[in-house]
């Protein structure tokens, strides 16, 4: 008899809706999140193409759903040590970070993060801001607790401080807390470890890091959000300026065998999404979207670039800009393309262009999680060429990997967008379902 | 009748409510409400602490309503329903009333004109939760059987999940043969496999799987019903099955747009589209040495706008075979923006670039055109790059055309009830989040009926419609909040604007015992009211939302706007 039980590594949308599939089949679901909370990278963005959804909106009703569901046991801050045995009947162990505060205890008002005296770098808003290091991820987090990071916490750095233990009306805060470490048997394995962005500053010539006024499409999404570190006040860096001419270059870092040879996907959507949200703040900014090919292809993309165009101010200009300089006096970007001028008579002419702009956008390549590899490595499944988990059958069963038992879905496996990221998870839930045949009815049926 | 006995419960939320709004004013103000017989004030009402206070107050105030103030419903209104239950109290019966979202969140400059609100709103819920009455929640069998819609690979690959999931399955094909579409495709990308291997096994497992019955040359007539209880009448040589099912997966591909006039074809014999260049030409055939391939034909035009999303593989596919039949034959695509999106694909276009193949990209206001007058011998083009024109010797012409709906699509639409889109696909429950669902329970679409779908695209969404077709019918029956929407008879005067505005298609005219009005079905109704919102003659009445718990709440905030003058 098959374990009735399933591991699912990462709490991003493919994790989230894999386990609520799951967990409607009657299955047991242990659902291992990295961080804090659930939510992954769609938590950070700010609206999602082509329906501009506020991002936040459409899916904290479905972490609230998964986390709520009597059959899905939440192990967030948590991470995988080690995975043996065969389909079926997999043996896993999971550590649990402490996270210092008492979940059974903690309410999640906040007061701890209010007091705490400790400022650091915000990850969940990519480094424009400062959180505490008692902290939430963000407002909508699941589980709403808090979490201590002890890294940056003075208490564990100088011994003393314990603030928040005397603000929490609560008494949530447990110094003393150890790690958790389970021990789960499951008869298979889900991954939705999602992905990271590619570091531009390997481009040498977008400078990145050196100029001030070149961020990336993450940092961007986070400025534009109304619940970012600048309630959607898109300032520029060097002065806080709003720009009112903007640049977004595609491909950075994606499709360039120097760097990343495949195609990311979603960039070219998400930057015209990211030149209409400009518009729709600030009605006179211009947006230039410098691409390679203009990747279009799924339902209503064709028609959201007609809209850009036609009513949000956005221009495509097909080039691969060589270089960005700056001009000293303004902090202005220049961004120097190959430009292809057509005549009225259709002949054209190809030249080199410059065009100033307050503000660039760099669409990096993304590339699967710092910890694939690592998680790859335990569970013994094979990687591709490019570092994507590999499936057994590209055509047949498109979410098997390389070890029966254990899929995967979503951007770990290839780049793909929200839709296709939850259409995979429900499609790894099927092959669990046929692997492991649940038969039981819903707990309150029982 | 016992009089009505309230209780409010009013949550601090730590300092996320009570930093802003003044909770003991809060709580003074609602101790004066009419049937308002227990008010207390709760750090936090969710905490072990403050949910058995609720439940013990029921007991011992022997309340017969409860209202809880506090953060979110979407969270929290369950626990709070739960706890009422587990004090023996009908969870219809409680009201919550959000005074954190709607008042010390968005109005935290402002704690006096907060807390002001916040009363207000308290008011409004105490005055709903008196007329509130108790529900019962409605559960349905589901039948357990699944109707496939389709036989291609996305029909096959759905069926087979749902048997091997232990689930009986029944498929549909119009044609007399299994594979659909791509049984016209000569090799499949990026594998290059012939479609043989990958069809072959396919057929032959769905064919032999035991929980699996095909009708071949059938079609399905008709769709009557709701999930778990689906009539289903499928027609094989004028013969009419009649079949119930739980669940119905929607799997009927699409076909490839013929370009009737465009570039010469219909009337030039050596153009052709690349499903009939995949058809008619054959390995070791003779094949021409000079071809021409033409991308977006009929696609990304103002009459179809949409991206037929894996033509351009297609192109790259048969331009590879081309070269590797003959290494020495010359092969150009002109294309508008090369599609080879994700890892695969971009490969497959680099390695198609290291095999000589020529892409030249074209401008749509000036398009390529096609030369010759009895066959097409050339293809001329603006090179963008050369800043010229030039003429490409042709010998066969290639039209790379998108996926377009099939012709019953509409039918198929209406009588189930679900919607298409703009470009004749099927319209999914949401673009983002529910991709291969319909807004109406139990039917579920996949593959390239929903939008053009790669295999391996197709592959995933029918794994998907299999998972959620099969969760159904494991579970046995379906239950359904008690917030749907019933019909007052009497007063229904069968205008049909419910009808039209319902988009789960629950609302139907029956004749009944007051003559023809609208009759709703529970199963499919979700509550969202648009039909109340319709209606003329106020005789759609929404449980939980009726009018007199909705008026009785505009009115306990429009007295108090009487007595104070107005604001």
């Amino acid at each position: 008899m098959s374990s009735q039980s399933v591991l699912v590594i990462g709490g991003g949308i493919a994790g989230i809706q894999a386990s609520i599939d799951l967990a409607n089949m009657g299955l047991q679901v242990y659902l291992v999140e990295r961080t804090p909370s659930i939510g992954g990278r769609m938590a950070q963005l700010d609206k999602t193409f082509p329906t501009n959804d506020c991002s936040m909106c459409i899916l904290a009703p479905k972490m609230i759903e998964c986390a709520g569901h009597d059959n899905v046991h939440l192990l967030t801050y948590s991470e995988v040590d080690e995975v043996r045995g065969e389909a079926g009947d997999f043996q896993v162990t999971v550590r649990g970070k402490p996270r210092y505060i008492d979940l059974a205890k903690c309410t999640g008002c906040g007061e701890c993060a209010e007091k705490c005296p400790r400022r650091v770098s915000d990850e969940f808003n990519m480094g424009l801001d400062k959180r505490k290091a008692v902290y939430m991820p963000f407002p909508q987090a699941v589980p709403r607790k808090m979490t201590i990071d002890a890294e940056n916490c003075l208490y564990f750095a100088k011994g003393r401080c314990r603030v928040c233990e005397e603000t929490c009306q609560a008494s949530a805060i447990d110094f003393e807390q150890q790690e958790e470490v389970l021990e789960l048997e499951v008869g298979a394995i889900v991954i939705a470890t999602g992905f990271d962005p590619y570091d531009p500053a390997a481009l040498k010539e977008y400078g990145y890091g050196e100029i001030e006024n070149a961020i990336t499409g993450l940092e961007y999404e986070r400025l534009i959000c109304a619940s970012g570190p600048t309630e959607g006040h898109l300032g520029r860096p060097s002065d806080g300026r709003v720009p009112q001419m903007i640049a977004f270059i595609q491909c950075v870092g994606s499709r360039d065998v120097n760097y990343k040879a495949y195609c990311s996907s979603v960039c070219c959507m998400h930057a015209t999404k990211e030149a209409i949200l400009a518009n729709e703040h600030y009605p006179d900014l211009k947006s230039f979207i410098f691409y390679t090919d203009m990747r279009a292809v799924g339902k209503q993309f064709q028609e959201y670039i007609i809209r850009a165009k036609e009513q949000y101010h956005a221009s495509y200009i097909r080039s691969r800009p060589g270089k960005i300089t700056v001009d000293e006096q303004s902090g202005n970007p220049i961004v120097w393309y190959d430009e292809t001028v057509f005549s009225e008579a259709g002949d054209s002419v190809r030249r080199v262009a410059s065009k100033e702009v307050e503000l660039v956008i760099l669409c990096q390549a993304l590339v699967p999680r710092g910890v694939h590899r690592e998680i790859a490595e335990k569970l013994g499944l094979e990687m591709d060429e490019s570092g994507f988990l590999a499936v057994r059958d590209r055509l047949e069963c498109p979410v098997d990997t390389s070890v029966p038992g254990i899929f995967a879905c979503g951007f770990c496996q290839s780049p793909q967008d929200i839709p296709d990221s939850v259409v995979q998870a429900s499609a790894a839930a099927a092959r669990v379902a046929e692997l492991l045949r649940p038969n039981s009815r819903r707990p309150r049926d029982a | 009748m016992p009089r009505t006995r309230v209780g409010v419960f009013v949550c601090h939320c730590g300092n996320n409510i009570a930093g802003v709004v003044r909770v003991p004013e809060v709580v003074e103000d609602a101790r004066n409400l009419p049937n308002v017989v227990y008010v207390e004030d709760s750090l936090y009402a969710c905490s072990e602490e403050g949910l058995s206070s609720i439940k013990e107050q029921i007991a011992k105030q022997n309340l017969s309503r409860v209202v809880v103030a506090s953060c979110t419903p979407r969270t929290h209104e369950p626990l709070f329903k739960d706890a009422c239950e587990e004090a023996g109290l009908n969870r219809y019966l409680f009201e919550f009333v959000n005074i954190r979202e709607h008042c010390s969140w968005v109005h935290r400059h402002d704690p006096a004109r907060a807390t002001e609100k916040a009363k207000e709103l308290v008011r409004m819920g105490v005055a709903k939760a008196r007329y509130l009455e108790p529900q019962e929640e409605f559960e349905s069998e589901v039948f357990p059987a699944a109707l496939v819609v389709g036989g291609g690979v996305a029909g096959m690959t759905a069926a087979l999940s749902l048997a091997n999931q232990g689930i009986q399955v029944y498929v549909v094909e119009r044609e007399g043969q299994l594979g659909g579409l791509v049984r016209e495709v000569r090799t499949l990308f990026p594998t290059e496999q012939d479609t043989g291997e990958l069809l072959g096994p396919l057929i032959e497992q769905v064919r032999s799987h035991p929980q699996i019955t095909v009708y071949l040359g059938s079609e399905v007539e008709n769709i009557e019903g709701f999930i778990g209880d689906f009539d289903v009448a499928v027609a094989t040589d004028g013969q009419v099955r009649e079949l119930k099912m739980g669940t119905v997966i929607v799997a009927t591909g699409a076909k490839e747009f013929k370009p009737l006039g465009m570039y010469g074809y219909s009337g030039l014999p050596n153009v052709v589209t690349q499903l009939e260049f995949e058809k008619s030409f054959k390995r070791g055939a003779d094949l021409p040495p000079n071809v021409v391939m033409i991308n977006c034909v009929g696609a990304r035009v103002p009459e179809r706008t949409y991206c037929g999303r894996l033509c351009c593989s297609t192109a790259i596919k048969n331009a590879i075979w081309l070269k590797e039949q003959d290494p020495d034959a010359k092969v150009s695509v002109l294309h508008r923006d090369v599609m080879a999106y994700g890892v695969d694909i971009e490969e497959f276009y680099r390695g198609a670039m290291e095999l000589g193949i020529r892409f030249l990209r074209y401008d749509v206001q000036n398009p390529p055109e096609v030369l010759g007058e009895k066959r097409a011998e050339g293809v001329k083009v603006h090179h963008q790059l050369m800043g010229k024109q030039i003429i490409l010797p042709a010998d066969l012409v290639v039209l790379t055309t998108p996926l377009v709906p099939r012709e019953d699509s509409e039918r198929l639409s209406k009588m189930m009830k679900v919607p298409v889109g703009t470009e004749g696909f099927f319209l999914e429950a949401h673009l983002k989040l529910r991709p291969i669902e319909f807004s109406t329970d139990g039917i579920y679409v996949c593959g390239s009926a929903r939008y053009p779908s790669s295999i391996p695209e197709s592959v995933s969404q029918a794994y998907a419609a299999a998972a959620k077709a099969a969760i159904p019918i494991r579970d046995g029956s379906v239950r359904v909040e008690a917030i749907t929407v019933f019909c007052d008879e009497r007063t229904c005067s069968a205008c049909g604007n419910c009808v039209e505005v319902c988009p789960f298609g629950a609302v139907e005219l029956q004749e009944g015992r007051f003559g023809r009005t609208a009759s709703v079905n529970v199963t499919q109704c979700r509550g969202c009211g648009c039909c109340v919102a319709a209606c003329r003659s106020g005789a759609m009445q929404q449980r939980g939302f009726d009018d007199r718990q909705l008026l009785s709440m505009i009115g306990a905030l429009a007295d108090e706007m009487v007595s104070v003058g107005g604001r």
